[in-house]
């Protein structure tokens, strides 16, 4: 009788064990795709980086000199001579402008006489890999095409950052782009900085749990999730549109015919300003609710306002980490680029901006033109392009994690 | 139950509520000046809540209010053009856990005096020797006189405690509160801060609220029973002079109390 | 009398002391603070106004017609079709592929780094979601444009894959919404109290049985939270789909061919040459109106999943 009452239990556990050891592997797996797409990512833009480059030229250095001479050895006199020769007088009347033709430096004079005369062009590129593997391949291309040259080509150099935007892709930097990015960065900062941590302060220390703070807090949650291309949509039909009087400068005579519709710096850094809010108050917010309690019970204690309090004792505690997540706030707007191209980043500008209400671009934007292109050499440049922004937003990040692990108190 | 002389702080039918919550009922009481009023009971009986209504502090919780009245010389400090920053300044408190400000000790006290406008002119003392003197007053300079720059948050927890204390005396209030300032303190510290209890009632009000009786006993001059009645309302059962309190008390509920029946 | 006397001036003294002082220069902080506290809602407000406000000439302009407009599937102002189904379904086509990369790996790195590893590994694994979640979307869109999209024309044949495809596209975007899915499913799995897992240990369960039967039921409310975010994420997004899925708006169901989501077509119109109140511009205010109102919904639903949910424990 005792027999039936003695519950049945079948060995399981290998089954169980051999189930636990495959999930696992799975999940590894799983979790290793994340660190192996950042390297293809990574490796894949560095592959369009470098590589090969056959340069072709309209008019081979080889004909502009006489036999025997080197182009980059010839004196000022012989320099400005050729180039007396060879170039329109349209462009040599623009050229002497300033000063006469001797008295520009020789590098200066060298760099015209490729620039203009030589005109070097862009017959194929291959990437870092192919160049790699089909060294004698391509050799043997090159060779078979008159008049071009190989060249092992560093798409990012030093030069990419000074010089402006061109159509030739061999001269090409990002100059303009560049600046433009850090004009409109610096407007969102000043704009969104003082707002955002103003609203923080207020939500946190004024208003207690109402339901109107609740319904606020709720609110910017839901801004936080609008996609970027929605703030570019609301700053076109504000910024541009509407206020086009303020943003372009028309009042204070400041404008000029090209920025007259609107389509200035000031409305991009407004743009992105009201894009970047929302994170600024919400990271605010936690640095803010992280200061104890007991520290402004202590102040209140000896008889301070509730301005005070906050000036001098929660403000202080919490500025590390506002300062911290406002950094990252701000390398997310820059590698922002949707909302820009619909407010009407320039397609082609090639001189610095003179003040915020001049026509605008952006690093990512200039990207984006570049990819969009056709040619693949602009591929290979949009590459070294990318490599600069991600250059930037590492060190931009890195800064923000060291300032947060220095002050870490609590 | 005092008569004669009118105290510093005069509660009369005070009931506290947190919203709906009614956590004081009807305390009337006197705190004299220049003695130490002790407020014990059993946990949750109302003594931090009655105590932080004299400093107004439960302004800074939202959803309680009060009705009746409590004077501050004579002056119903919940009156509509009293300031309660002011207030503040005038009663000093000092609170369970020591919480100095995570700045110097020299800092910690001079910020109060500070914003309250401590001035130096001839005849006053400097800040420099102001800060002195709080610091002496709270048992602390020969301690700390070598490193008023350094951390207030470097202190052992007994000394943090007399920190906040000299931080308190520092905006020169007549009275001052301590919610139950020995508690998290080892029993050397605590006899410390009792001795300097008795120092400080020579020059202030003292009003403590404390759930250790001996304390109670050993330190005050005056103490009130309270206790929670059914509705978890705090009211006061019994007020008098400690030697009565302790060896003689009127009502039954003090003497539960105290002999260890209850609480 | 004097006595008295004496005693009303102490009194009086005493008034003064206590009476509120003036304190102008904090009232004038407390006042940018109030204006700057309702600035969020006002912010709010003014997107759903100018939204409207530039949409709404196309709402009512004649050629106009509701129905039409949510289940039309041609998108041609210029012959006034004006059916939004091609950019809806170029948009879900992008969204439902980056779900099925993000949601698997998202969830697998999720409960890997909650239930299984290290100490070490987790400080290696969350920096590298970390920066993962930081590239700006250009480059993931030129990473489609320049790998994915060859990579799958090699792999399915040139002919099945078009150059601009939506497949590309949706996979970048996955891996884009991927480390967002991963941290906030993390998130919601270690917020699930020891004392849970330690009941089904106790009965001798293994580490995968309580993870599928105890730890995510029990987080299932922030799971499915992290999911919808990440719709909402994946469907806002811009710059992934403009460079790689393709330009004009077509109605399709296959993915290696291009299409053009709600985004990329708002990109690409006011990229170019646009001018004020014609039929373009506000068209695409309608399109980016839907737009703020799907993202928006999804945005809600996570918040109410996760309040809702949670009550259940």
């Amino acid at each position: 009788m005792g027999e039936k009452q003695e519950p049945l239990f079948t060995p399981t556990l290998l089954r169980r064990n051999r189930s636990e050891r495959f999930w696992k592997i799975l999940l590894q797996f799983s979790t290793f795709i994340g660190i192996i797409i950042l390297v293809v990512l990574l490796l894949n833009i560095i592959n369009q980086s470098f590589g090969y480059v056959a340069i072709g030229y309209k008019v081979s250095p080889a004909e502009i000199v006489d036999p025997g001479q080197n182009l980059e050895k010839l004196s000022v006199p012989q320099l400005a001579g050729i180039i007396r020769q060879r170039v329109s007088p349209g462009l040599l009347k623009q050229l002497e402008k300033g000063k006469t033709l001797e008295h520009y430096s020789q590098t200066e004079l060298v760099k015209l006489v490729i620039e203009k005369i030589a005109k070097p062009e862009i017959v194929q590129t291959w990437s870092f890999w192919q160049s790699l593997r089909m060294r004698e391949e391509i050799r043997r291309e090159v060779s078979q095409l008159p008049g071009t040259r190989l060249v092992f080509f560093s798409w990012i150099r030093p030069d990419i950052l000074i010089s402006p935007q061109s159509s030739n892709p061999l001269t090409a930097g990002i100059r303009t782009a560049l600046l433009g990015s850090l004009w409109i960065i610096l407007i969102a900062m000043l704009v969104a900085f003082p707002l955002g941590v103003g609203t923080a302060i207020y939500l946190e220390e004024y208003t207690g749990d109402s339901t109107l703070n609740q319904a606020i807090r709720t609110n910017i949650n839901n801004l936080a999730g609008v996609p970027s291309i929605i703030y570019g949509m609301l700053g076109l039909a504000v910024f541009v549109r509407s206020l086009a009087q303020l943003t372009s400068g028309a009042w204070l005579g400041l404008s000029n015919s090209e920025s007259a519709n609107g389509r200035t710096i000031l409305s991009a850094g407004l743009t992105l300003a009201l894009l970047v809010l929302p994170l600024i108050i919400i990271n605010a917010r936690e640095a803010i609710k992280a200061v104890p309690d007991t520290l402004r019970q202590a102040s209140y204690g000896v008889g301070a306002t509730r301005w005070q309090t906050i000036w001098h004792h929660v403000l202080p505690n919490s500025i590390p980490g506002i300062l911290t997540g406002s950094i990252l706030a701000f390398s997310r707007a820059l590698g922002e680029s949707a909302p820009l191209v619909v407010i009407g980043a320039s397609t082609y500008i090639t001189v610095d901006p003179a003040n915020v209400f001049s026509r605008f671009t952006a690093l990512p934007i200039q990207i984006y033109q570049w990819t969009s292109r056709p040619q693949p050499e602009f591929r290979n440049l949009a590459a070294g392009a990318i490599l600069v922004l991600l250059a930037l937003l590492l060190s931009i990040n890195a800064a923000a994690i060291l300032l947060r692990n220095r002050y870490k108190r609590y | 139950m005092n008569n004669v002389t009118v105290g510093k702080i005069e509660v009369r039918n005070v009931n506290i509520y947190y919203g709906k919550f009614r956590a004081v009922k009807n305390v009337s009481i006197s705190i004299p000046d220049k003695k130490i009023t002790a407020l014990i009971g059993p946990s949750g009986c109302g003594k931090s809540t009655l105590l932080r209504s004299l400093n107004r502090m439960n302004d800074l919780i939202p959803g309680s209010h009060m009705e009746g009245s409590i004077t501050f010389h004579e002056i119903d400090i919940y009156e509509k053009s009293v300031d309660p920053v002011e207030v503040r300044r005038h009663i000093g408190m000092v609170f369970q856990k020591a919480n100095p400000f995570p700045r110097s000790i020299y800092e910690n006290v001079a910020w109060g005096a500070r914003i309250n406008g401590f001035q130096y002119r001839l005849g006053h003392p400097s800040m420099d020797e102001w800060v002195e003197i709080c610091l002496r007053k709270a048992a602390l300079w020969d301690e700390v006189k070598d490193k008023l720059r350094s951390s207030g948050l470097s202190l052992s927890g007994g000394q943090q405690q007399r920190l906040c204390i000299a931080r308190a005396i520092a905006t020169r209030p007549e009275v001052i509160l301590m919610d139950e300032p020995a508690s998290a303190l080892d029993p050397i510290a605590t006899l410390r801060i009792e001795e300097l209890m008795r120092e400080l009632a020579e020059e202030f009000a003292i009003v403590v609220v404390t759930h250790n009786m001996q304390q109670a006993a050993r330190v005050s001059d005056f103490t009130a029973f309270l206790t929670m009645e059914e509705d978890r309302s705090g009211i006061l059962v019994e007020y008098g002079k400690t030697p009565q309190i302790f060896t003689n008390p009127v009502d039954s509920r003090t003497e539960g109390y105290i002999t260890g029946r209850f609480g | 009398m004097k006595t008295l006397q004496k005693k009303r001036r102490d009194v009086n003294e005493s008034f003064h002391l206590l009476k509120k002082r003036r304190r102008p220069g904090e009232q004038f902080i407390e006042s940018t603070l109030v204006i700057s506290g309702f600035l969020s809602i006002f912010i709010t407000l003014g997107i759903v106004f100018e939204l409207g406000k530039e949409a709404l000439p196309f709402f009512t302009s004649s050629d106009f017609n509701l129905v039409k407009f949510l289940t039309g599937t041609t998108w041609q102002p210029q012959i006034k079709l004006f059916g939004v189904l091609p950019l809806v379904m170029g948009t879900l086509i992008t969204t439902f592929i980056a779900l099925l990369i993000a949601i698997p790996f998202g969830i697998a790195i999720a409960i890997y780094l909650s239930e299984y590893a290290s100490f070490k590994l987790r400080s290696t694994i969350k920096p590298t979601l970390e920066i993962l979640a930081g590239i700006p979307t250009v480059v993931y869109g030129y990473f489609a444009l320049s790998f994915v999209t060859p990579f799958l024309r090699t792999l399915i044949g040139r002919d099945i894959v078009e150059i601009y495809n939506t497949a590309s596209a949706g996979i970048v975007m996955g891996i884009l919404i991927l480390p967002l899915i991963a941290s906030m499913s993390e998130d919601a799995l270690t917020a699930v109290p020891r004392t849970l897992r330690e009941g089904a240990y106790g009965l001798g369960a293994t580490k995968i049985e309580t993870t599928f039967r105890v730890v995510i039921p029990a987080a299932i409310s922030g799971l499915a939270a992290a999911i919808i975010v990440g719709v909402s994420r994946a469907i806002g997004e811009t710059m992934i789909v403009a460079l790689a899925a393709g330009a004009g708006p077509k109605f399709t169901f296959n993915p290696f061919k291009g299409a053009e989501t709600m985004t990329g077509h708002i990109v690409r119109v006011s990229g170019g040459d646009l001018s004020y109140d014609s039929i373009d511009y506000n068209s695409l205010f309608s399109i980016s109106l839907l737009l703020f109102f799907m993202t928006l919904s999804l945005n809600m639903l996570s918040q109410w999943v996760v309040r809702k949910l949670s009550e259940v424990k």
